[in-house]
């Protein structure tokens, strides 16, 4: 689609934890926008747009204007993106499509949750999922991918041990990143395939941790870019689908529209699966690498099974996938969980991944997954502008 | 995995609208209920005010003959709401029926390592206790 010459300039974050007492979500969200700020070494007055996401609990409604309130902002731009997992994803592009459309000059994207695990905030939904899902015991998240993962082996008899590979090799790239939930925690096939069955075919450590956390990331346009204190990264295409809410309703299983969104930022970027030197992949659950590899073209559908078995995903192999461990290593801070796959990158791509460094990463793919590989974006992000 | 009460909840009620309640009463009747399209004679579930291919809102009901396959499934171990963790492990799945319209069910009367993709299955309704309300549950056509 379009390439307005938009690049991240600044990224800050919280890292992800079990539980955050005593702190608000506004709190975490004024601690990270005041780090990614700093990072791009511009001040609050730069900032004249602002996206944020929803907050299911604290404050349901008007959170643009809440968030602008806290963090002393008056932007001429503020906007809430409802886009689950590719939230953060989606915040990168439409932050440059309002820049090139003269809507603000540098976007300030934002998200974070806290977490308290006695206490689980339920919507009181009134939809088609409440009515025609939920009465056979259908709630979560779970079931729609252990269903996925289920029709994925059904159809090219993938196993569960090389979906076991997905956790199995990021928990060992998390072994450079002493903000991971897991680091240091390194697990073998077996103790995957020994964790409950939580729903079949997912075990307990095929399933990301829900954390409480934030991420931040500022965007501006490629040509005040170059005044920033870091190199900039450019966002060279974007994509986007949205298909379904309900998996029975999704128009296939095995093929998410993770595939149309990454061919649109391909055509855009003027780039193929064989130019990217690095994937930072949303990783909720291992079904979902599985698929994105396949929707990205990396290896052929239905053939990313062996893919990940054969696969060196580590920083010294060819083709890096989540070298900061991802989320099934690092936790899933909320929304803020997929918005560190866009930071990950950016980290790699501007040179300043300390102790995890790909040498030489010019070019990745970022993908964002919402609901149920239902709210798909994928960016490709590159050290080098257009 | 969430540290919640394990004191036994009931399921929550179905929540019709004024537009689905039809398809709930044919449900305790045995019936499943899809949607037709007058104009482009597309079928759909669930109900609408119009037609998702072509937009038309000559939409009217009709019954489905209640047979389809296992498009996908999976046995629950852990479910997402404690209310049915007395019933693990159950299958959840969806079934594409014959006329084309896909919807999210149980497999009941089964064993679950029984349960296989492309399976034929058959309409068996449920009374749930828990709600005294029908569900639509379906069940291997080869047990029938």
């Amino acid at each position: 689609m379009t390439r307005p010459g938009a690049a991240v300039v600044g990224v800050g974050e919280i890292a992800p934890r079990r539980t955050t007492p005593g702190v608000t979500t506004l709190e975490m969200i004024a601690d990270v926008s005041r780090s990614a700020v700093a990072d791009a070494g511009l001040s609050r007055a730069d900032i004249d747009g602002l996206m944020v996401g929803p907050q299911v609990g604290e404050t349901p409604q008007h959170v643009p204007a809440t968030v602008a309130e806290y963090l002393g902002l008056e932007p001429t731009f503020a906007d809430i993106v409802d886009l689950g997992g590719a939230s953060g994803a989606g915040m990168l592009w439409r932050a440059a499509a309002a820049i090139d459309a003269g809507m603000c000059s540098t976007v300030l994207c934002v998200l974070g949750n806290t977490r308290d695990p006695q206490v689980v905030p339920r919507s009181p939904n009134r939809n088609p999922i409440r009515e025609f899902d939920v009465p056979y015991g259908a709630s979560g998240a779970n079931q729609a991918y252990a269903m996925v993962a289920q029709a994925h082996m059904a159809q090219f008899g993938t196993t569960e041990q090389q979906l076991a590979q997905v956790p199995v090799k990021q928990r060992a790239n998390a072994m450079l990143n002493p903000d991971a939930v897991f680091h240091g925690k390194q697990i073998t096939t077996n103790d995957v395939l020994q964790s409950p069955l939580v729903m079949s075919p997912l075990h307990l450590l095929d399933v990301v941790m829900p954390c409480g956390g934030g991420a931040a990331f500022v965007v501006t346009s490629a040509a005040r870019a170059v005044d920033t204190r870091h190199r900039p990264v450019h966002l060279r295409g974007a994509g986007e689908k949205v298909t379904h809410r309900a998996l029975s309703q999704a128009p296939q299983l095995t093929t998410s529209p993770l595939a149309p969104a990454i061919a649109d930022a391909y055509r855009a970027a003027g780039v193929r699966a064989s130019d990217l030197d690095l994937l930072s992949l949303y990783d909720c659950y291992s079904i979902v690498v599985a698929v994105t590899l396949e929707d990205a073209g990396v290896c052929a559908k239905g053939e990313s099974g062996p893919w990940l078995e054969e696969a060196d995903i580590s920083i010294d192999g060819p083709l890096p996938i989540n070298p900061h461990g991802g989320q099934l290593a690092c936790g899933q801070a909320d929304l803020a969980g997929g918005m560190t796959h866009i930071l990950e990158a950016v980290h790699q791509l501007r040179g300043t991944a300390d102790g995890r460094q790909v040498p030489g990463a010019e070019t990745a793919l970022v993908t964002g997954n919402g609901a149920t590989l239902s709210e798909e974006v994928a960016l490709v992000l590159s050290g080098a502008a257009a | 995995m969430t540290a919640e009460t394990t004191a036994t909840m009931p399921k929550p009620r179905i929540t019709s609208t004024e537009r689905t309640s039809a398809f709930w009463e044919a449900a305790s009747q045995g019936t499943l209920l899809l949607q037709r399209c007058g104009q482009c004679n597309h079928m759909q579930h669930y109900a609408r005010p119009m037609c998702v291919a072509c937009w038309s809102p000559n939409v009217s009901w009709e019954a489905a003959a209640g047979t389809g396959v296992i498009w996908t499934f999976t046995v629950v171990g852990m479910p997402g709401h404690p209310a049915w963790r007395p019933d693990t492990p159950y299958v959840l799945a969806i079934v594409e029926l014959d006329e084309g319209p896909r919807l999210m069910t149980n497999i009941v009367d089964c064993r679950p390592d029984d349960i296989a993709v492309g399976q034929r299955v058959v309409l068996r309704p449920t009374l749930q206790p828990d709600t005294n309300q029908t569900i639509l549950t379906f069940a291997l056509a080869s047990n029938e």
